[in-house]
């Protein structure tokens, strides 16, 4: 057996608690976040049809609990988690061909992506609906 | 053939053809690649329908559901979604889990809970599709 207490002190190279993460960076970790988070929206589509095709009244429960708004804006976040995975997966189709792979060209498609995200849930919740989520989302 | 005499006697050709030190991957890529094209359109349907459907009544939505397109087009978004969504986990344990048994049983888990899942939903739509009206 060797001596494991008696360790070399080699350097450690800087890892995640001290690397600031670039735009592209944090694009490419919301990816993996937001797709995790999509499972999470499979399981309200299970509940959805679970509950239409069981009664009338577990069907109203999760509509009431799908108006409320707890419940909008859990949809309005799945949405916007949803428009980004699309968006951002649409950019993966773009590189695997080859194409915007240089630094530069992450970070112009990185607001591309982003505007389109943002854009999109904009007109899935119509003008006024999106303002007032993103006001309750900022306080 | 063994492993060592692959090595010996493989062509470049051969490890060439999608098959890397896992012997799979290009397949796994391709299947997420397809399920992400398939869900594009799928998902902007569901999107649309979701949005129509605000608040409506139980008669409604089973009425809706029943209608032989959206049954169809419900089932394929079911099946290309969970597709995607169990091969993105798969990845992510990978990724993460670095304890052999524990890698093993998650992904198993997951295999699972995504069939069943898909299954359980399927089933709701066939079930809809098929007793509406009655």
């Amino acid at each position: 057996m060797s001596d494991t207490t008696n360790k070399v002190q080699r350097p450690l190279s800087p890892h995640l608690q001290v690397y600031k993460l670039p735009l592209t960076g944090l694009m490419s970790i919301s990816h993996r976040i937001t797709g995790a988070g999509l499972v999470v929206g499979t399981l309200l589509i299970a509940a959805y049809l679970i509950a239409a095709a069981t009664s009338e009244t577990h069907y109203n429960t999760v509509m009431s609990i799908a108006t409320s708004k707890p419940g909008q804006i859990i949809m309005f976040l799945w949405s916007f988690a949803l428009y980004f995975h699309m968006f951002n997966g649409i950019r993966h189709m773009f590189w695997d061909t080859g194409r915007f792979l240089q630094k530069a060209q992450a970070m112009r498609t990185n607001y591309v992506v982003l505007l389109c995200a943002v854009v999109a849930t904009a007109i899935t919740w119509g003008g006024s609906t999106f303002v007032e989520f993103m006001v309750v989302l900022g306080s | 053939m063994s492993e060592k005499y692959k090595d010996q006697y493989a062509t470049h050709l051969k490890k060439a053809k999608g098959l890397g030190s896992a012997h799979e991957g290009t397949d796994h890529w391709m299947k997420q690649k397809i399920t992400a094209i398939l869900n594009i359109p799928l998902v902007l349907w569901f999107v649309w329908s979701i949005v129509s459907l605000q608040g409506a009544s139980h008669a409604q939505f089973v009425t809706w559901q029943a209608q032989p397109t959206n049954a169809v087009l419900m089932i394929m978004l079911i099946i290309s979604v969970m597709y995607h969504a169990k091969l993105g986990a798969q990845v992510i344990t990978e990724d993460y889990i670095s304890t052999e048994w524990f890698k093993m049983l998650k992904l198993i888990g997951q295999k699972i809970f995504f069939l069943a899942l898909g299954i359980m939903c399927i089933f709701c739509v066939l079930k809809i599709a098929f007793t509406a009206g009655i």
